[in-house]
């Protein structure tokens, strides 16, 4: 842009000597008008000249010789502006002149053209074109004018020259081959460029060279333009005598502005009227009156229905004595725990010390943190209304009647029954309540003497011991008793000679009956060592047999076969199924709410049945409530083996695996409306664990308030 | 069925609350100036019941208020005082950048300001409930007005802070309201009774503060503004029941005078002679006398004879207190808190005064021969005069909770001291009663202190023996911890009792008889088996109070242990030097 501007600034500082020498110019162009060849010989030194010209008005010296110190190595020696302008002259070739400097040669232009226009009036349109069209600056030997050349690409000439005749393109296009040569031989071959106006070569002059250097390195076209020249102010900072203008001041600058007034009168009108106030300080000090003179208790807005007063911060205990007693002081270890404990679990807030003298206290360095946490809980802190619970734990425990009135039960140990050497499974008492029999997992069944505790008999049999009970027929001495897949009736031969011998005879009637293949069972008779034992009956079925019982009167007995496929399960997991045996159909459905059934015990009446589970539950059905449970007692801490009802007081039982049997009074009243009481009345404990088992069988006496139970340390213990 | 789809969360509780967000928009507020608002208004989130419900199916933790609240607010004409401020703010800085001076002044000249007073009548119905609550706004005044007068907060601010809080302190004084005083670690904490109400502050100690970084001082700020327009108008009503001029003057000579230099003597001063506490304030009317309204005898019978009688009691007890120092004079050691004691020894009836380049407002000199008592707090008093206790501030505030002038001789000067209990500690049975206490309430029973100390002494001779035995009994009773509650809890009340009662009752516990037991026994499995019974919901409730119980007692024991190591280190210390004196 500089450059431009310099260029231009040059071509106008260079006008008059153009002028001039287009003056000068002219007369030979009068001379000879038709010769294009001398007008463009002519024209060179038009836009040659004013740079010496120049020069020699600047500073005197000789571009020329510059130019030549430059370029020395790439052009001949010797080289003269002269013998340029010579030699392109000789050419004969016109050129073409950059834009920079066409304005130069534009006042010689115009005159030609006018010159021209008045020889060859066939064009006045193209000529009153050219006298305002901006082309009219450009080179004018072609006069196609400002159209694109590609429109003269198809033609063999290129445009048409000042005389209407057409000026040719070179006869042949030149070719690499001819670019190169040239290059080769000639040496002006880097200065020459094609004019594509009129499909010329031109050799650049050397100031036109030195020019496209110039520019080229964005300095200014005119090598002469200084732009450093120091700066001449044209408004100096110094205070002239004269003024700039020659105005004479106005009147009203001499004279009171009449509006003012008028307002200063009214503001001292207002001031005297005390309309206008001085501005004084207000009194920022806060005034306070009785606030509360009407109080109002019952204006209570809505809101506060809902409102939770802040609570009180605690207060402080003794701990936070700065003397405290030396027992609220935190040991060693103490002082370890509290400072590794989060800041938000610390029990106290503080390190408790202690100071000798009231001097020796310092400040507390949290004192402004713990406003702040105030401040934060009274703004930020959600609030909620709770109930807090504030009962007596006393009032929780139900009231119950007392153990001692539920008198008479089994309260203390006894007797130990001790023999076996593996877990006691089964225990049955005898009708008369003199005898107790054992089967145990050492292959062994034991009959004790109730009161002394002394083993009378004991029987080995061919496996575990699963089940045994005593016939309870007073008058039939058998025990049925469940080893592998048999049942085995014995006759233990204790007590009156007379029912054991009838018991006998009963037996011995027996004779294997021609029964039909397929029978469920199959009755055999003891071998002959075997009923010295006092075995007398063996009853053989196709499945292990887990539990015996016999009917109330003692004529039937019943074997619930424990095999999952087997079509005669009795006992299911979920669920007690009550069956009417006469009408052998399911009359009820009980659901114990838990999830394995252990045991079963039918209350003396009938009409309720306890029944114990492993997941540590006892559950009462009242059968004429629901089949619902009527109430579940989670007394025990381990799974329930077994329960028992005593036949004639209010009494039950259950045995757990946490080695403690629980006496419950269970009194069922004969009135349907009065549910039935349980009352909880002893803990017994004696039996110890062995292998995560404790009790595992137990057992009222028919007639006494006395309470037998098994165990897996292999004892029974008689509790009275 | 029939009718509209019920949509979710359009009644009930969703509808009742508004997360803070919400509730901003609603106010058009921004967060600063919402939280500014919910200070001053005393608006505080509520934590609904059902969160999940309320916040429409999501969990996310967010702060609910009562919609209710907010509506509230809407209308509250603080919020257009918040809005005009924030105007000023961006004129003023325009004003600013522009460097138009003039117009900076006049905007400052009319700065928007807002007024609490109603905000106070709206929370504060009722002159109680402002008194109720006034523990906060003590404490935090208390703290504002010990901040240095550069820096953290408006210098107005702090003056204001101290202003008040002098003027209650003078209020206390005036009206013999102080109750209890503690020393703790943190402060100093004080409880006044005001027309019923039990006020407890607490002041920090007379040192500068290391300002915090982590704290947030506008918070603070803000709830200071609210805080000393409370107290202001509290301290007014206050003022006028007791018929004490408002802005609080001193009682002169001659009231022409005082108005004489009212008028040159700034406010400042005034203010430094009313913070001094040591001179009684003017009141409006002078009392004819000192009329205390009596209780007016009613003929009663049975309990309520009985429980008046109670209550005449306790009113001779208070009257009595609130003379404790009268006629007493003191003198307080440069080193000891002058504020602090000026004002406990001046509200209970103590005549009082310190060094005269101390603080103004001393009324006598130390050489002054009616002086009492001289607090002092260093170890050895060069030339003691004679007629006069020396002691500990210790025994002053100590004097105070006990409710009686304790002997001087375990606050002498350079004595250890006796530990300092804290007087808000009522402690109930089965707590952990630290000996000091039992000798304390023995004092207040009437028995001689002096007979208390030596019979213990006897008896700690005696019990050694016994404290062996007594020791494998403990020793029993943490192994059968595990075993039945029940027992073990009737043992620690035992235990308990012992420790309240002294130490005599240990040998009945090992002469038990079991025929004795065998009942209680009894007793207890029965009330095993009924906690056996128990439904699963009580039965957990049961075993969470019995668990905090048991948490209690084994707390009670920890600290009954350690203080029994202690006294038999000291003990063991003491033989020791006594060997070696009696060896030298």
């Amino acid at each position: 842009m500089a450059g431009a501007r310099g260029g231009r600034r040059a071509g106008m500082g260079a006008r008059a000597p153009a002028g001039d020498r287009a003056k000068a110019g002219k007369r030979p162009a009068d001379q000879q008008p038709e010769l294009q060849e001398a007008e463009s010989s002519e024209e060179l030194p038009l836009f040659n000249c004013p740079a010496p010209s120049q020069s020699a008005a600047d500073s005197g010296s000789d571009p020329s010789e510059s130019e030549e110190s430059v370029f020395s190595g790439l052009e001949d020696s010797g080289s003269d502006s002269s013998e340029d302008d010579a030699s392109s002259t000789e050419d004969g070739q016109p050129r073409s002149i950059p834009k920079m400097t066409q304005d130069k040669s534009q006042a010689g232009a115009t005159l030609q053209n006018t010159k021209e226009a008045s020889i060859q009036s066939q064009e006045p349109k193209k000529e009153d074109e050219y006298a305002e069209d901006s082309s009219d600056e450009e080179d004018i030997r072609n006069t196609v004018g400002n159209v694109p050349l590609e429109w003269y690409e198809d033609f063999p000439h290129i445009g048409y020259d000042l005389d209407g005749k057409r000026i040719y393109k070179p006869l042949r296009n030149r070719d690499e081959l001819d670019h190169f040569l040239d290059k080769m031989d000639d040496p002006d071959y880097w200065r020459t460029v094609q004019d594509k106006m009129t499909g010329q070569d031109v050799r650049l002059t050397d100031e036109q060279v030195a020019l496209v250097h110039r520019l080229q390195k964005g300095q200014f076209g005119d090598a002469s333009y200084d732009p450093y020249e120091p700066a001449v102010d044209f408004f100096s900072g110094n205070m002239m005598i004269h003024p700039v203008t020659n105005r004479p001041a106005d009147k009203r600058s001499f004279i009171p502005s009449l509006i003012e007034k008028e307002k200063v009168s009214r503001m001292v009108h207002a001031i005297k009227m005390g309309w206008i106030q001085p501005r004084r300080p207000r009194d920022l000090t806060p005034q306070y009156y009785d606030l509360w003179a009407q109080e109002d208790p019952n204006a209570i807005l809505g809101r506060h229905k809902m409102h939770v007063p802040a609570p009180k911060l605690a207060l402080p205990g003794h701990a936070e004595s700065y003397n405290p007693p030396p027992e609220y002081l935190l040991s060693e270890e103490e002082r370890l725990a509290w400072e590794q404990q989060e800041p938000g679990e610390r029990k106290l807030n503080f390190l408790p010390q202690q100071f000798r003298c009231l001097r020796a206290v310092p400040a507390y360095s949290r004192f402004i943190h713990e406003r702040f946490e105030r401040c934060l809980d009274l703004y930020l802190c959600p609030r909620q209304r709770k109930m807090r619970v504030n009962v007596d734990p006393e009032d929780l425990i139900p009231k119950l009647p007392k153990p001692r009135d539920l008198q008479p039960f089994p309260t203390t140990q006894s007797l130990v029954y001790r023999g076996h050497s593996d877990l006691v499974r089964c225990l049955s008492v005898s009708p008369s309540g003199h005898w107790l029999a054992s089967g145990s997992d050492d292959h062994s069944v034991r009959l004790w003497e109730v009161n002394t505790g002394r083993c009378l008999k004991t029987i080995p049999v061919s496996g575990v011991v699963k089940s045994i009970a005593w016939n309870p027929n007073p008058a039939i001495c058998l025990v049925a008793v469940a080893v592998a897949e048999s049942v085995l009736l014995l006759n233990p031969g204790l007590g009156d000679l007379s029912v054991t011998s009838s018991t006998d005879q009963l037996l011995s009637a027996f004779s294997p009956p021609e029964e039909p293949p397929g029978q469920p069972v199959e009755w055999q008779e003891a071998a002959a060592e075997e009923q010295e034992h006092g075995l007398r009956l063996r009853i053989h079925h196709k499945k292990p047999v887990k539990q015996v019982a016999w009917h109330g009167r003692g004529d039937y007995l019943a074997s619930v076969v424990a095999a999952a496929e087997h079509t005669q399960v009795l006992m299911h997991q979920r669920s007690l199924r009550l069956y009417h045996l006469l009408r052998q159909e399911l009359t009820k459905k009980l659901m114990p709410n838990c999830k394995w059934v252990s045991s079963l015990a039918v209350h003396p009446q009938g009409d309720n049945v306890i029944c114990g589970s492993y997941d540590s539950k006892l559950i009462w059905f009242d059968l004429d409530l629901s089949t619902k449970p009527y109430k579940v007692l989670r007394h025990h801490k381990k799974a329930l083996r077994a329960v028992a009802f005593h036949p004639r007081y209010p009494l039950f039982a259950s045995g757990s695996d946490d080695g403690s049997v629980i006496v419950c009074h269970g009194m069922v009243y004969n009135d349907l409306l009065q549910n039935p009481l349980l009352v909880p009345v002893k803990v017994l404990k004696g039996h110890t664990m062995h292998r995560d088992l404790g009790v595992l069988d137990v057992s009222f006496h028919p007639t006494q308030p006395w309470l037998f139970s098994s165990g897996a340390d292999g004892t029974l213990r008689l509790f009275t | 069925m029939g009718g509209l789809e019920k949509k979710k969360y359009e009644r009930g509780s969703a509808t009742n609350y508004i997360t803070r967000n919400k509730a901003r928009k609603k106010l058009q507020l921004s967060l600063a100036d919402f939280r500014r608002l919910c200070i001053l208004k005393g608006i505080y989130p509520h934590e609904p019941k059902h969160k999940k419900k309320v916040n429409k199916g999501s969990t996310a933790a967010r702060t609910f208020y009562l919609l209710k609240d907010i509506k509230f607010l809407l209308h509250e004409p603080i919020v257009n005082k918040f809005r005009d401020y924030k105007v000023f703010v961006r004129k003023l800085r325009k004003a600013y950048g522009k460097s138009e001076w003039s117009t900076v002044e006049r905007l400052k000249d009319n700065k928007p300001i807002y007024k609490l007073d109603h905000i106070i009548k709206e929370r504060y119905p009722t002159f109680i409930d402002a008194l109720r609550d006034l523990d906060d706004a003590l404490s935090m005044c208390f703290l504002f007005s010990t901040f240095p007068r550069t820096g953290k907060c408006h210098v107005q601010t702090i003056q204001l802070c101290r202003r008040l809080t002098v003027e209650f302190l003078n209020y206390i004084i005036a009206s013999r309201a102080l109750r209890k005083v503690f020393l703790s670690i943190k402060g100093i904490y004080y409880q006044a009774e005001v027309l019923g109400q039990p006020i407890v502050w607490i002041t920090p100690y007379a040192f500068s503060h290391n300002h915090p970084t982590d704290v947030d001082y506008r918070v603070m700020a803000t709830f200071t503004e609210f805080y000393t327009t409370l107290l202001g108008f509290v301290n007014f009503r206050l003022y006028q029941t007791l018929n004490l001029q408002y802005p609080p003057r001193l009682e002169g000579p001659n009231d022409k005078d005082q108005a004489d230099e009212a008028y040159a003597m700034d406010s400042e001063s005034s203010l430094e002679k009313l913070s001094a506490l040591s001179a009684s304030l003017a009141r409006v009317m002078v009392p004819v006398a000192e009329e205390e309204p009596e209780i007016d005898e009613f003929p009663a019978e049975g309990e309520t004879a009985e429980q008046e009688e109670g209550l005449r009691r306790e009113h001779e007890a208070l009257e009595k207190h609130k003379r404790l120092f009268e006629g007493l004079k003191f003198f307080l050691n440069r080193e000891v808190p002058r504020e602090a004691l000026a004002f406990i020894i001046r509200s209970f009836g103590g005549e009082v005064s310190w060094d005269r380049s101390l603080c103004i407002g001393a009324t006598y000199d130390e050489k002054e021969p009616s002086i009492t008592h001289q607090i002092v707090d260093r170890p050895m008093q060069p030339t003691p005069v004679i007629g006069r206790c020396y002691v500990q501030p210790q025994w002053v505030f100590d004097s105070v909770n006990a409710r009686l002038r304790l002997p001087v001789e375990d606050y002498f000067p350079g004595v250890l001291l006796p530990p300092h209990l804290s007087p808000f500690v009522t402690e109930k049975e089965g707590d952990y009663v630290p000996p000091e206490k039992l000798k304390l309430l023995a004092l207040q029973r009437g028995e001689t202190p002096g007979n208390v100390i030596e019979s213990e002494d006897e008896s700690e001779e005696e019990g050694e023996e016994e404290e062996e035995e007594g020791d494998g009994q403990e020793e029993e009773e943490e192994e059968e911890e595990e075993g039945s509650e029940e027992e073990d809890e009737a043992r620690l009340k035992v235990m308990e009792e012992q420790r309240t009662q002294g130490k005599k009752p240990q040998v009945t516990m090992g002469t038990l008889d079991k025929r004795r037991q065998l009942p209680q026994e009894e007793e207890n499995e029965a009330k095993r088996l009924a906690i056996m019974t128990m439904r699963k919901r009580e039965k957990y409730l049961y075993d969470k109070i019995m668990f905090g119980k048991r948490r209690k007692v084994r707390e009670a024991n920890k600290l009954a242990q350690k203080r029994k190591a202690h006294d038999e280190a000291v003990k063991a210390e003491r033989k020791k030097k006594k060997k070696q004196g009696a060896q030298a």
